[in-house]
């Protein structure tokens, strides 16, 4: 039976914030914190629904980031459920390439594009880059690397286990484009770290 | 048992046609209508009611050119019943408890143990109630109606 637009909603997706504005402004708190200390681990507290395939910190963060303005990549082979989620809370374009995205959110056991393939700013307006959302399997464990740069006194070590193959290389390319390049955010659970362009990674 | 009604092209325009007279009912109206259905089913809220605005475009004569009549405020809500069914709400206006009547009636006809109820107990008589106002405004609108006309002058 052919389906109609108006009723082919299927099952709801699930709820968003419950407090939409107060948990919006935490999460985007958080995501500051996160840049402004690199490599530090910021924790988030969202009280939302989760869609299938999502970890609650990345629905927050997709919540309190996307919206009509931003445009929004996904992996091929994302769930439906994702999708339809994000046009319905945050009313955001989904794009086909991650260099159209403003965001480009990775969701676990998908693969990330390589840094290159993302939007790295225009000189005029390098805030116009991709920011790659990762979700990851762990920020306490895996191959320790030392940051450095601004937010940083001297040294900090991060431990992430489930980066995309090759991501520190990546990553220094990536520093080197300045002021141009990608920030990254590393989302596990409930946990975010950032890492800003100017973050300089070694190890 | 309760059944959620299938979606079908068939079903869309009677579905837009529910949403009309929900969205073009008194507030007060709805709200006595819902109260006289008594206990409804529990239900949880998708996206609170929020307030915006919408752009009306028109044409002139309705088949010119189209234009931007002007901004409308517009309150939506959207809830779901705990079978699954979602209902959505559009009203004018800026009153948040009608999207939300609205929203919640507009899940409940979708199924078929509420269908039957809601369609004569509150939307039969709501639809009855809009018709009447617009053809009293209609009327009133008719008295002040005037009609020009030139009258031929003699050029040559």
């Amino acid at each position: 039976m052919m389906q109609t637009p108006l009723l082919s909603f299927g099952a709801p997706p699930a709820p968003g914030f419950a407090d939409a504005v107060t948990q919006s402004q935490q999460t985007f708190r958080a995501a500051l914190q996160a840049l402004a200390h690199p490599g530090s681990v910021q924790p988030l507290a969202p009280d939302c629904g989760v869609p299938p395939g999502l970890s609650p910190g990345m629905t927050a963060m997709l919540l309190a980031l996307a919206d009509v303005d931003a445009p929004v990549w996904l992996p091929p082979g994302v769930d439906d459920a994702v999708r339809q989620f994000l046009r319905f809370h945050c009313g955001c374009p989904l794009v086909d390439a991650p260099s159209q995205a403003r965001f480009a959110a990775v969701p676990a056991g998908h693969a990330a594009p390589a840094l290159e393939h993302c939007h790295p700013g225009d000189p005029a307006y390098p805030d116009t880059s991709t920011t790659l959302l990762l979700e990851v399997e762990s920020l306490d464990s895996g191959a320790a690397v030392t940051l450095s740069g601004p937010g940083i006194a001297t040294q900090r070590t991060l431990r992430v286990a489930g980066l995309p193959a090759g991501f520190w290389a990546q990553w220094r390319a990536n520093h080197q484009l300045f002021p141009l390049g990608v920030d990254v955010f590393l989302v596990q659970g409930n946990r975010l770290c950032g890492l800003p362009r100017t973050a300089i990674a070694e190890g | 048992m309760q059944t959620t009604r299938s979606p079908s092209a068939a079903d869309a325009p009677r579905r837009a046609a529910w949403m009309r007279v929900l969205a073009l009912a008194e507030p007060q109206a709805l709200a006595q209508a819902v109260q006289a259905l008594g206990p409804l089913p529990a239900h949880s809220t998708l996206r609170p009611p929020e307030s915006g605005m919408a752009m009306v475009r028109a044409r002139s004569g309705g088949t010119g050119a189209q234009f931007n009549l002007g901004e409308l405020s517009v309150t939506r809500c959207a809830v779901t019943l705990d079978g699954g069914t979602m209902g959505v709400g559009y009203v004018p206006g800026r009153a948040r408890g009608h999207a939300e009547q609205a929203a919640v009636l507009d899940a409940l006809l979708q199924r078929d143990d509420w269908h039957d109820r809601i369609q004569a107990g509150v939307i039969a008589p709501l639809a009855r109630a809009h018709a009447e106002r617009a053809q009293r405004q209609a009327r009133v609108a008719a008295q002040t109606q005037v009609e020009f006309f030139t009258m031929v002058r003699g050029e040559d």
